[in-house]
């Protein structure tokens, strides 16, 4: 069966709480879980305020301040600060989203910043998942643009209106807040692939360049790797940037259904 | 990801045993079952209204007409598909231990064939008034 229970060495237990900085006149509570794969202990919470009044608005920027500050051992990813690359993905208060496009403002009404590393997820450290499959997932999926006609001199053309059905498609920068807000995925991450790479998948079935639309369907037909979706739609109510996996992967059960009848 | 097959490369794990290249028959039939229930919905409660507070001849002479019959066998079809269907994926989803996944399958098969073929029965039993 599933677990519906965290595994015995993965139950949260106490954490440290630590001072408020010196100091300040206006501080925001931050609890963030933390797991060190070197101690043999269970993971904690660990409670740190922010002096709001000298660090930006963002959760990240809080994090970034924490670690600045208070604690250099916290671990998190993090690199453009501005929603690009995907990196500080991670579950605010609940939501998987972005720690950097995440306003501190807008997070649990001035109470404390609850910040978690993605769900369901192996942890390499602190707030910092193992994606290992999640990539290998989207490598499966084979992203990137498969031609028989020999390449043309210039460019592969595409018309406007072409053009514009990968809208909603391609904006997606694998930040894995999709898959990992999926319970189906939770369930069978190792089977299903998952809406950030089935979105993905589609991405490359609608473009009107590729040739390999029909391989790229067979591979996935399978009642596990396209069809665990039961479109939850946690997906689209995950995605920092907006988009939808669940009509990604609906269009992708249809044009299968198109083929067939 | 432990055991024998934990050196094996993720992208070879992803791959695993390939794509089976079905699962689509079921999606469709799970729409199209759901939609000839939802039509047939109507006519079956009516006819249920019908049956109500009446003793089996009165049941036999409702059912002895060849139209309420024959939704009344649509619909046990239809359920019963959908029921298989949908039971399925509800084990798949949550059952991941491969013997007792195929067991439970097979369970659910043998549970919903029995299910409609016993509602059949009493349906033509009914309805020809034997």
């Amino acid at each position: 069966m599933v677990e519906f229970a965290l595994p015995k060495n993965s139950k949260i237990s106490g954490g440290k709480t630590w001072p408020k900085p010196s100091g300040a006149t206006e501080t925001r509570e931050f609890r963030v879980y933390r797991w060190n794969p070197d101690d043999g202990k269970n993971p904690s919470v660990d409670t740190y305020y922010v002096d709001v009044n000298d660090c930006g608005p963002m959760v990240l920027d809080g994090l970034i301040w924490i670690k600045n500050h208070i604690d250099p051992t916290l671990t998190f990813r993090r690199s453009c600060r501005e929603g690009v690359c995907g990196s500080c993905a991670m579950n605010i208060d609940g939501q998987n989203t972005l720690a950097c496009t995440k306003s501190m403002h807008d997070v649990g009404a001035g109470g404390a910043v609850k910040v978690n590393p993605l769900p369901h997820q192996p942890v390499v450290k602190d707030l910092v998942p193992d994606l290992t499959n999640f990539y290998a997932q989207y490598a499966s999926v084979e992203p990137w643009l498969q031609t028989t006609t020999p390449t043309p001199q210039k460019e592969w053309k595409q018309s406007h209106q072409d053009r514009e059905k990968l809208d909603g498609l391609y904006e997606c920068i694998l930040c894995a807040c999709c898959s990992t807000s999926c319970p189906s995925y939770w369930w069978n991450s190792d089977r299903f692939l998952g809406p950030a790479a089935l979105l993905q998948a589609n991405r490359w079935v609608t473009d009107s360049r590729d040739e390999a639309t029909g391989e790229r369907l067979d591979n996935l037909e399978d009642p596990f790797r396209l069809y665990r979706c039961h479109t939850i739609m946690n997906c689209a109510k995950a995605c920092p940037k907006g988009l939808n996996p669940s009509k990604a992967i609906a269009e992708l059960k249809m044009k299968l259904v198109e083929r067939q009848i | 990801m432990s055991g024998p097959s934990s050196l094996r490369t993720p992208l070879a794990r992803v791959r695993n045993l390939g794509s089976s290249h079905s699962g689509t028959q079921d999606f469709w039939r799970q729409r199209l079952t759901a939609v000839a229930m939802a039509l047939l919905i109507v006519p079956v409660v009516v006819i249920v209204l019908m049956l109500l507070g009446r003793n089996q001849a009165g049941a036999a002479q409702i059912l002895g007409q060849l139209p309420i019959a024959i939704i009344l066998l649509l619909f046990i079809l239809a359920s019963a598909w959908h029921m298989k269907i949908g039971m399925q994926i509800v084990i798949e989803d949550y059952v991941h231990s491969e013997k007792m996944k195929l067991a439970l399958v097979m369970a659910n098969n043998f549970f919903c064939i029995a299910v409609a073929l016993a509602s059949i029965y009493a349906i033509l039993k009914l309805s020809s008034g034997v």
